[in-house]
């Protein structure tokens, strides 16, 4: 064999120089594909929560003429009077030709079942209006609602829609008659749980959102600066410390549920505390935040120069004067930052909450951490398990409402990273 | 007056003591030539005194909280009829229910079992002197040990040191929390979980094909044994891993390599935060996505080319938790490739090669064992994530290889048997703990040998 003609190195690099050159363009925009693809995602989740969402602030509300018949009310007993049957009456004044009594329960439907406790809370608060005819906007049903924002078509068969042609005509003189109109939702955000999706609000859930995060607060601050304290400024380096540490590292990775299978078995079972109690929630948050901010801490200790150590020591300060003097006040934004970043690590969580009852149906707000209680990302995995499309609309909402409370916090961290942050 | 008050007064009380002993400490002190007398500045002695004043109390009252209820429980039920004491234990516990609604006061006033009523009162009548006591008693220890230490304030007492040994022992005491946790997780898991493989064996557990829990309920109907075989569930959990670490791992090793080798500082300082809130987004409004948006869509785009999906298929589940572990695997990643030594990198292009050559080549290698330990860590949060696949993935356990088919995960499992009525005899509860111990037992292998990888990797180039 013979080579006919010889190649240099040169022309060998030359020759593959533009195969390279590709490759490294590819690989490039690859990794900035991967970018964008991730940002991309989110900029999909939130715009699907967003669009799905937003329609739930609003909700529609009927302007009935509501007789309040002297006849029906017992002053002395103004609970025992039939408030539905003057929403049904306001309701039979519109429309006087629907006589058939399966047509009547058809139109009755298009008003919201809460309206008549609405009455009841006027006629308590203002008993001179009995006997009057009122103006009144009452929640329509979240089936109107939900026609009224678009969501059913009225192009799709009867049969496959939840509102017959006949409600649908009703509906459309009602709005021709301008007695139908959306409005702010303000149940949305006064209201405990409901049943039904126009008398549902998130109120609830942020309460018990913020007595668990309180009780969360509490304990996991102090007792995760007291062991970052301990484990720097004055642990000794020994098998126990090692320990310790390890068992730190593994917690922060311990799967969230597992801590509710503790929460479970030692604080509901052995303890007997009451179950879906904040109280319960805030403890099983506790154990499962302290990593995280034991962690935060000690790297904000750790990064307050030896130099101001020495110089407090040198002036005859003592150990625990040189910490609580000097060097906590140092490290004290940090550990607030991952304390704040702890905390919405805590306000998102879920699964564990399910396992100690704090997924039950709960109507009232709570008024203490013994209280049964739901949190916020606890109602809106309930409400993603009803099958109304209105709940659907109101999931959206209350995730928008935790998303925009947790950017609140870290924005808060951030601040405090950018405004505190020292190099030495 | 509720136990509450007890601790309001005794904070007020601490805070009397302190201004009296540090007032003692002050009177005491005879300054000579400048410099003080005393041994601590005045504000110790107050500290010291009030400190003795409340922690002594506060333990009592804390033991007060665990014990009272199970000793006035036992004590009333005594004063039962025998026939009542002898019951088995459920019956026991139903009757001890009974008496707490009733001491607590839901029941309606018809329906009261007379003799349960005297022991209900029995019990809020002892309850009622036991509270009395307890204020007593707090108030003795709390103003005699207070007293004590206040007598004792000399010039030469050495109240700084005092103090700070009783706050350095708080601070050992907090630290042990951290073990206390694991210790409870282990203890709580196992126990309920020996006491399910005392009804079912652990091989049955282990290597059965079968589960369906559902039928144990009852035991009166053909095939009431239930079959608890995990196999199903664990090949299902690890599909829905798989595709997870699919998606994430090319994404976020691509995205990290990106930002740490190519990007300008301006687009790292935008890209890196938005990407973090990736990790940042609660994992229920995950599961909502996917449930919303996901599923529907594969389900959609795989019957328009012929494929049969189910709408709780392992592909939507898995796909949406890729995408929210992304960040684990590009911020660990990330911090990995930055790590490797710059005199790697010169070497490389010194040498004629590209940037990707020198990636690919040299920094990869250089950097895998970082790499893999956070491709684990991302594997055991993939494998413990609860609510996407509680909300996307399905309840019932194929052992199938097919993503579009739906399968059950342990954690989906373990929700499932858990949210509602629990009995804590029937292995239909108990397997829960079971499922939760092979958990804790798999994420604690991985992360013990992803920190393990991380640590050695680090020691390398430090």
């Amino acid at each position: 064999m013979t080579v006919s003609k010889k190649e240099s190195t040169m022309d060998r690099v030359n020759k593959g120089l533009a195969k390279r050159y590709r490759r490294e363009k590819w690989f490039r925009l690859s990794g900035l594909g991967a970018i964008i693809l991730s940002i991309g995602f989110l900029a999909l989740l939130f715009l699907s929560i967003i669009s799905n969402g937003w329609t739930a602030f609003q909700q529609t509300e009927m302007l009935l003429d509501i007789h309040f018949d002297a006849q029906e009310f017992d002053v002395d007993n103004l609970s025992a009077a039939n408030y539905g049957v003057l929403v049904k009456d306001g309701m039979r004044t519109l429309f006087p030709e629907v006589k058939e009594r399966r047509n009547k329960r058809k139109l009755y439907k298009l008003v919201s079942s809460g309206a008549s406790y609405i009455l009841q809370d006027m006629v308590e608060q203002d008993t001179t209006i009995i006997g009057s005819t009122q103006k009144i906007w009452l929640p329509a049903d979240d089936e109107v609602d939900m026609f009224m924002k678009g969501n059913i078509s009225r192009e799709v068969a009867e049969n496959n829609r939840r509102l017959s042609d006949k409600q649908i005509s009703w509906i459309d003189r009602l709005a021709a008659d301008g007695r139908l109109k959306k409005r702010f939702n303000t149940v949305f955000f006064t209201a405990g749980d409901s049943r039904e999706p126009e008398l549902a609000g998130i109120r609830g859930a942020v309460a018990g959102s913020l007595f668990t995060l309180a009780v969360t607060l509490l304990l996991s601050f102090p007792m995760g600066v007291a062991t970052a304290v301990y484990l720097e400024e004055f642990a000794p380096k020994n098998r126990w410390t090692d320990l310790v540490e390890v068992n730190i590292n593994n917690l922060a990775a311990v799967p969230s549920i597992v801590f509710g299978l503790l929460g479970l078995a030692v604080f509901l079972n052995f303890f007997g505390l009451p179950r879906s109690a904040p109280l319960v929630g805030g403890l099983v948050l506790t154990l499962m935040t302290l990593p995280t901010i034991i962690i935060a801490s000690r790297a904000s200790l750790k990064s307050v120069p030896p130099s101001i150590r020495e110089a407090a020591l040198g002036v005859g300060a003592s150990k625990m004067q040189t910490i609580t003097h000097h060097i906590l006040p140092l490290a004290m934004p940090g550990m607030m930052t991952g304390t704040i970043i702890g905390m919405a690590q805590a306000l998102g969580e879920t699964a564990p909450l399910l396992m100690i009852g704090m997924v039950a149906f709960i109507v009232d707000v709570p008024g203490g951490v013994t209280d049964p209680a739901t949190v916020l990302p606890v109602q809106i995995y309930l409400w993603a398990d009803s099958p109304e499309r209105a709940f659907m609309e109101r999931t959206s909402a209350a995730i928008m409402v935790l998303l925009a409370f947790l950017i609140f916090m870290n924005g808060i961290a951030v601040f405090l990273r950018r405004k505190f942050e020292r190099r030495w | 007056m509720s136990p509450k008050m007890f601790l309001l007064i005794l904070l007020g009380l601490a805070s009397f003591v302190y201004m009296q002993a540090k007032r003692k400490a002050c009177s005491l002190n005879v300054s000579f030539r400048g410099s003080s007398g005393l041994h601590s500045r005045p504000g110790y002695y107050g500290l010291l005194s009030a400190l003795w004043c409340v922690v002594p109390a506060v333990v009592i009252f804390a033991f007060w909280m665990f014990f009272s209820d199970s000793i006035l429980t036992s004590l009333a039920l005594k004063t039962l009829p025998d026939s009542l004491q002898n019951l088995s234990a459920d019956q026991l516990n139903l009757l001890i229910n009974n008496l707490r609604n009733l001491v607590a006061g839901h029941v309606a006033a018809r329906d009261i079992d007379p003799v349960l009523q005297k022991a209900a009162v029995q019990y809020q009548g002892m309850a009622q002197i036991s509270r009395v006591a307890l204020g007593l008693v707090m108030g003795i220890v709390a103003l005699l040990s207070a007293s004590i230490v206040y007598s004792r304030i000399r010039p030469e007492m050495r109240a700084r040191n005092h103090v700070e040994r009783i706050v350095r022992l708080a601070l050992v005491l907090c630290s042990t929390i951290a073990i206390l946790t694991t210790i409870g997780i282990v203890l709580s898991v196992l126990f309920e979980s020996i006491r399910f493989f005392q009804q079912v064996p652990i091989t049955d557990f282990l290597f059965g094909m079968k589960w369906s829990p559902q039928m144990a309920m009852r035991a009166d109907q053909a095939g009431s044994s239930g079959s608890f075989g995990a196999i199903p569930v664990l090949t299902g959990t690890f599909m829905i891993s798989g595709i997870a670490l699919s998606v994430a791992v090319p994404i976020g090793l691509l995205a990290a390599i990106y930002l740490s080798e190519y990007a300008s500082t301006r687009v790292r300082a935008w890209a890196k935060p938005l990407m973090e809130i990736l990790a940042g987004v609660p994992t229920v409004v995950y599961g909502f996505f996917a449930a919303l948006v996901v599923a529907p869509f594969i389900r959609n785009s795989g019957e328009a080319i012929g494929l049969i999906v189910s709408s709780e298929s392992a592909l939507a589940a898995g796909l949406v938790m890729g995408i929210m572990i992304i960040p684990f695997v590009s911020s660990l990643s990330d911090d990995v490739i930055n790590a490797v030594p710059q005199a790697m990198r010169d070497g490389s292009y010194g040498l004629g090669a590209t940037k990707s050559e020198t990636i690919l080549n040299v920094i990869i290698p250089a950097a895998l064992p970082g790499i893999v330990g956070g491709v684990l860590l991302a594997a055991s949060r993939a494998i413990g994530e609860t609510m996407i696949v509680v909300m996307a993935a399905g309840l019932s356990a194929n052992f199938t290889a097919n993503p579009l088919q739906a399968v059950t995960t342990v954690t989906v499992q373990i929700v499932t048997l858990l949210v509602g009525d629990q009995e804590f005899d029937s292995p239909k509860t108990l397997v829960a703990f079971a499922l939760g111990l092979l958990l804790f037992i798999v994420t604690l292998i991985l992360n013990v040998v992803a920190l393990y990888v991380v640590r050695r990797y680090r020691e390398e180039y430090e």
